[in-house]
């Protein structure tokens, strides 16, 4: 333990201060200078007041030996000894390092200082100097200041009585000038010459020489504003001279009201002479649209709509066309009214909203004026175009309309532009808007009568047939389809694709001339209207979908109205339709809708008709068209055999030897049926018959029940068996609905035509009597429908059955039933 | 509640000709004529118990031919009408020599045999009592109908229908033969008729064919109308003129017509062009309703007698339609009941119903026929019920819906 303290003791006498107290002032200080105040510590950590802390502040080496060597056993004190001269050691050795390292800088701080001292007093001369010199110039100025105010002071005045005197012969020699300017008139020259006089005059109007003066000025003033005014009135010049002669009137305090009136009224006088000339060309226009519209007016094909302006189909005898009239409005009376307002607005508006008169309201009442003057012209102007667009009638070249309009609302921008507030630009633009509602219109209503049209001349190539069937036509009437080097018809396929071919072409040939109001070129196709609802709401809804539905809606018509008087429309028409409505109803519609569609791309949001809705509009159309073919073929067939069955005596009528002529007819018919409808529809399904089922094992079948059916029948013992047959038969087998709707298909058509005759055939049949022969007539045209009548129909059983109930029925309506031989009837049929 | 099931009768022959007994009011009784050019024909009257749903049939034997239609009188209810083909022994008829006048549009027949006559006949008293007792006699001892007399048609060739005077005295009738209208009264207990004016003839190209007719209760029963091919035409009886002509009133052929017992200018008609019609004689130009529910030629149209909205019609589809034409009926806002009827309590619910009138509508398609059905009557006794008669002898006795009926009279 000793050998410790000794040995710390000969340490802390290597410092000559070995007292800690002053030890610790000199850390303090250190402390201070680089910024660690004991607060710095004590934030860090709190300040140990035990003395027993040996990096603390109260470090009391004594009390720390003592607490060691009391605690401690004698290993540790020994550890604790070396540690602490280690520590002991490690510090020294950074004091020194601290030392030596600052060092370098005490030294050059204490040259800096040194030199600062030597340049200081340097410049401590320099400044003397120089505040010697300024108080010597100082002195110098003041001297010559002093000699020089006198002359100046003169020369101030004489300068003064110069500019007087000058403005005084300016003012003597004034009326002599403005009489001058007016002989040469120079007028801008003599009013601003006056008007620098003015005020002067005015002033020392007391004084009888300026008095005089003034008073001469004033006359020539006077003369002058008259001759201004004189030329406002005349109205001969130009423009220019106008707006120049009102402004010096306006510089001569003319009041601005009476000016603008007379401005306004003299660009009237102009204006309407435009106006009028534009009227008279629409007169000669009218005159000539009556010798126009004598003319068939036809809607050219998609090639024709594209022709310009010279078109010589659209209007050949009218002098001008839509274009050439908006052209000549526009040129004549749209750039001459921008120019007025633009003059106009330039001397009342502009200029005077600068000047002092912009106090008393004038702008306002002059842009008043104008407004007011620009729209009554523009009413007229208006009412004379809606004019000329209305009679634009020709649905045939819609460019031309389209190029006109564009042009007519383009030029009325720059009125827009002129006169912001204006309502002429939107009333012009409801002009171009009501003008394509109208269009739109005439193309609804051109292609509902195109396609009456083309229907007619379909019903003239139906007809067309039967009229010259001996004469050798060459091609088709109507649309020389290429029936080919045979003098044939057209044929009904033929016909309908020709039919829904011009159709299409002429929806897309309307809808490309439409498409003309939305090109991007046109000024008024931004629109809103033009965006949206000209696109859904015109262009879809009352174009596409009215004319579809017009589509319908007259096939449908065909139905009613030739539903009671019969036969009214050939039936191949009807057949027609009702293909060209199940065409329209599983590809048309949606091909056109869409195509409009992307044509028109539709922003709108209102609500349009849907395809399916149209669709099903189609098909019920075709549902009942072609209904209504099975009625009409049904009847004509059912006449046939009524009138046939109505007209015979049945009870006296001879051995039968031929199948009736009747029946030859109605197979023949049915089979022309058979043929016109599959040209137009498919075969359809039929309910598989067995491969056997041939006429021959057919007709033993059907012979074989008819024996079992009416043989018995007659025996006094058992008349409940008559139907007994039959009724099971149709117990087993589902009714039959006669006239019921078809489907669209072959089989099924011809299903129908023949349950409506054989139909017809026994209820006639039940109201007769018949005799023996009679009754096997019967059986034998019963046979004979049977060979070739099953081929028809979907389902065979259908046929053999009502033929079944046609021989018995009469068979019942026998007086002497006794039914021919099979094989004789069979020999019957197959002679023909 | 459950509508009471049809009840069905089937006859051994065909039939077209159905009747009910008009002058019977209490018992529901229908008359059936058959058609049979082999057997002696029948006429079957039929009594339906309504109470126990039993049908209770008498058969009388018709000598004279086929029946193609037959209608009782409206006074006596042992009276009856028919016309009827006269079938005789061919070899018989042959010797006949026929006047020029007769089936003059068959001339290439001139030995024609068959003739449609008709006959008034009187059912012999004892039927009701005789049978009764024990149905299985009928069969062995069938009774025979006595011929009162003969409406003489050799002038006027095939009649078509003959009808009483409607609510008459059952003295008058019409017979339709050809193209003639001959009015004709009965004398001394109906035993001698003659013919009582001048007939009406149709006169046009062609040869015109009455194919039905019907003597309108209006008018004090002075008003005729016919069909014939697809034209109907209205008569005066008393000039025996023609007061109205719906040309083209069906497409084709018109197969029948009735009045509306309650709207003396509207009658209904129907015809092969599936249709049924409703006209107001007044404008001939466009029928007031035209309803198209049959899939083929509609043979017959009755009006309730009762309630003129309920209208039936027969067609050779097989079906007979019952629709309820409630707005072309007398009674077009639903029944109206008077004011004294309602006591306070009653009176909201009645105003609600009256609220909502039916609507015109197909109240039920009967499809218990299998074959054609050419005649659909209503009961003359019990509003509520009407027969069908197919030609293959069934008879189908059906009643109106009871909601329906409920609806109508309450």
């Amino acid at each position: 333990n000793d050998s410790a303290a000794t040995k710390t003791a000969p340490k802390s006498t290597i410092y000559p201060d070995a007292d800690p107290a002053p030890k610790r002032r000199v850390h303090g200080m250190l402390k201070l200078y680089y910024g660690l105040n004991e607060e710095g510590k004590a934030l860090g950590q709190a300040e140990s007041l035990d003395p027993c802390d040996i990096n603390g502040p109260h470090f009391d080496p004594e009390l720390y030996l003592n607490k060691l060597r009391k605690e401690c056993s004698l290993g540790e004190l020994v550890d604790q000894e070396a540690c602490m001269v280690k520590q002991i050691r490690s510090l020294d050795s950074d004091m020194q390092t601290l030392v030596y390292e600052n060092y370098n800088k005490f030294i050059s701080a204490t040259d800096t200082i040194r030199k600062m001292k030597n340049d200081f007093k340097k410049m401590e001369d320099e400044m003397d100097c120089l505040s010697t010199n300024m108080a010597a110039i100082t002195e110098f100025s003041a001297r010559i200041s002093g000699t020089l105010q006198d002359q100046h002071a003169q020369i101030t005045k004489l300068s003064g009585v110069h500019t007087l005197l000058r403005k005084l012969q300016f003012l003597f020699e004034l009326p002599a000038r403005l009489n001058k300017c007016l002989e040469l008139q120079a007028y801008g020259q003599a009013v601003s010459a006056h008007r620098r006089a003015r005020c002067v005059l005015q002033q020392y109007s007391h004084m009888p020489s300026f008095r005089g003066i003034q008073d001469d000025c004033r006359a020539i003033m006077d003369q002058l504003a008259q001759q201004l005014r004189q030329k406002f009135r005349d109205g001969g010049s130009s423009a220019k001279d106008l707006s120049e002669c009102v402004e010096l009137l306006l510089q001569l305090d003319e009041p601005a009201e009476e000016l603008c009136d007379k401005f306004l009224s003299h660009a009237q006088a102009r204006l309407e002479a435009d106006l009028q000339g534009l009227e008279a060309e629409l007169r000669d226009s009218t005159s000539s649209a009556v010798v126009k519209a004598s003319s068939p007016v036809i809607i050219g094909s998609p090639a024709e709509s594209s022709m310009s302006a010279t078109n010589p189909f659209l209007a050949p005898s009218s002098k001008t066309d839509i274009l050439e009239f908006i052209d000549r409005g526009c040129n004549e009376f749209v750039s001459n009214l921008c120019l007025v307002i633009a003059s106009y607005q330039e001397l009342f508006i502009n200029r005077l909203q600068e000047g002092d008169l912009a106090t008393k309201n004038i702008p306002q009442m002059a842009s008043g004026k104008l407004h007011t003057f620009v729209n009554s012209l523009a009413a007229r102007y208006f009412s004379l175009v809606e004019r000329r667009i209305q009679e634009e009638k020709g649905v045939g070249d819609n460019s031309l309309l389209v190029r006109a309009l564009d042009r007519f609302h383009r030029r009325l921008q720059a009125v827009s532009k002129l006169l912001p507030g204006s309502a002429v630009p939107s009333q012009g633009t409801e002009i171009v808007v009501q003008a394509a509602r109208e269009r739109i219109r005439q193309y609804l209503s051109a292609l509902q009568t195109f396609y009456l049209d083309s229907l007619t001349d379909v019903r003239q190539a139906l007809a067309a047939p039967r009229l010259t069937v001996g004469g050798a036509a060459g091609a088709g009437p109507l649309l020389g389809s290429g029936a080919g080097a045979k003098d044939a018809p057209p044929s009904l396929p033929d016909l309908l694709s020709s039919l829904s071919t011009s159709i299409l072409n002429q929806i897309k040939s309307v809808l490309a001339s439409v498409h003309l109001f939305t090109a991007k070129d046109i000024t008024f196709s931004n629109k809103p209207y033009f965006k949206g609802e000209f696109c859904s709401q015109g262009v879809r809804e009352s174009l596409v979908v009215s004319f579809i539905k017009f589509v319908c809606q007259s096939s449908r018509q065909f139905c009613e109205s030739a539903g009671d008087r019969g036969g009214s429309t050939p039936p191949a028409l009807l057949l027609l339709l009702s293909r060209l409505c199940l065409d329209y109803e599983t590809s048309t519609i949606s091909y056109i809708l869409t195509l409009t569609d992307e044509q028109f791309l539709v922003q709108h949001h209102t609500p349009v008709t849907a395809v399916t809705v149209l669709c099903a509009e189609a098909r019920e159309a075709a549902q009942k068209l072609l209904n209504h073919y099975v009625k009409v073929q049904g009847l004509i067939i059912s006449q046939m055999l009524r009138k046939s069955v109505e007209t015979r005596d049945w009870v006296n009528t001879i051995e039968p030897r031929n199948v009736r002529a009747v029946m030859k007819r109605v197979v023949e018919d049915t089979t022309s049926i058979d043929v016109q409808v599959g040209l137009l529809y498919e075969e359809g399904v039929r309910k598989a018959h067995s491969s056997d089922s041939s006429k021959r094992t057919f007709s033993v079948y059907s012979s074989s029940r008819q024996q079992v059916r009416y043989a018995p029948s007659y025996t006094p013992s058992a008349p409940m068996d008559t139907n007994l047959l039959s009724n099971i038969h149709r117990l087993f087998s589902e009714r039959i609905d006669i006239f019921s709707p078809v489907e669209f298909n072959k089989v099924s058509v011809l299903t129908g035509i023949i349950k409506i005759s054989l139909k017809t055939f026994l209820e006639c049949v039940r109201l007769r009597t018949f005799g023996r022969y009679g009754l096997q007539q019967i059986q034998v045209d019963c046979h004979y429908l049977q060979m070739y009548l099953w081929r028809f129909v979907s389902d065979e059983n259908l046929v053999h059955f009502l033929l079944d109930e046609i021989v018995g029925s009469s068979a019942h309506r026998c007086l002497d039933p006794s039914p021919m031989e099979q094989s004789v009837i069979e020999v019957i049929c197959e002679r023909g | 509640m459950e509508d009471d099931a049809p009840v069905i009768y089937g006859l051994e022959f065909q039939a077209r000709a159905l009747t009910a007994q008009t002058a019977e009011t209490d018992a529901i009784r229908f008359l059936v004529g058959t058609q049979s050019l082999k057997f002696e024909n029948q006429i079957h009257i039929i009594d339906f118990d309504d109470e126990n749903n039993i049908i209770n049939k008498n058969v009388l034997l018709h000598h004279a031919g086929e029946i193609w239609d037959i209608s009782a009188s409206p006074a006596d209810k042992g009276v009856l009408t028919t016309c009827y083909n006269k079938s005789e022994c061919p070899r018989v008829l042959a010797s006949i020599s026929l006047s020029d006048n007769f089936y003059i549009f068959d001339f290439i027949s001139s030995e024609s045999r068959v003739l449609t006559c008709a006959s008034v006949w009187r059912m012999p008293p004892e039927w009701e009592s005789g049978s009764h007792e024990s149905p299985d006699d009928s069969s062995n001892s069938p009774q025979t109908l006595e011929l009162l007399c003969h409406l003489d048609n050799m002038a006027h060739g095939n009649v078509a229908c003959v009808l009483w005077e409607p609510m008459g005295n059952g003295k008058r009738l019409i017979s339709l033969a050809d193209n003639h209208a001959v009015l004709w009264d009965l004398q001394e207990s109906s035993t001698k008729a003659t013919v009582r004016y001048s007939s009406a003839t149709l006169e046009g190209k062609g040869q015109l064919k009455f194919t039905s007719g019907k003597w309108s209760p209006h008018h004090n029963c002075t008003q005729l109308a016919t069909a014939n091919d697809t034209v109907i035409r209205g008569w005066d009886l008393r000039s025996m003129s023609q007061i109205y002509c719906i040309e083209n009133a069906h497409g084709q052929l018109v197969r029948d017509l009735d009045f509306n017992p309650n709207k003396q200018y509207y009658l209904a008609s129907c015809g092969d062009d599936c249709k049924v019609k409703f006209w107001d004689v007044r404008n001939v130009n466009e029928p007031v309703k035209s309803l198209e529910e049959h899939s083929h030629w509609v043979w017959s149209v009755r009006y309730n007698h009762s309630h003129d909205q309920l209208l039936l019609t027969a067609s050779s589809d097989s079906r007979v339609i019952l629709s309820n034409m409630v707005s072309i009926s007398s009674e077009p806002f639903g029944h109206l009941v008077d004011d004294d009827d309602l006591s306070d309590a009653e009176e909201g619910h009645q105003e609600e119903k009256s609220k909502e009138p039916l609507q015109d509508s197909i109240i039920a398609t009967y499809e218990e026929h299998e074959d054609s059905v050419y005649a659909v009557e209503w009961s003359s006794a019990d509003p509520w019920l009407f027969s069908s008669l197919s030609y293959d002898g069934r008879l189908v006795i059906n009643r109106v819906p009871r909601a329906l009926k409920y609806r109508i009279l309450l």
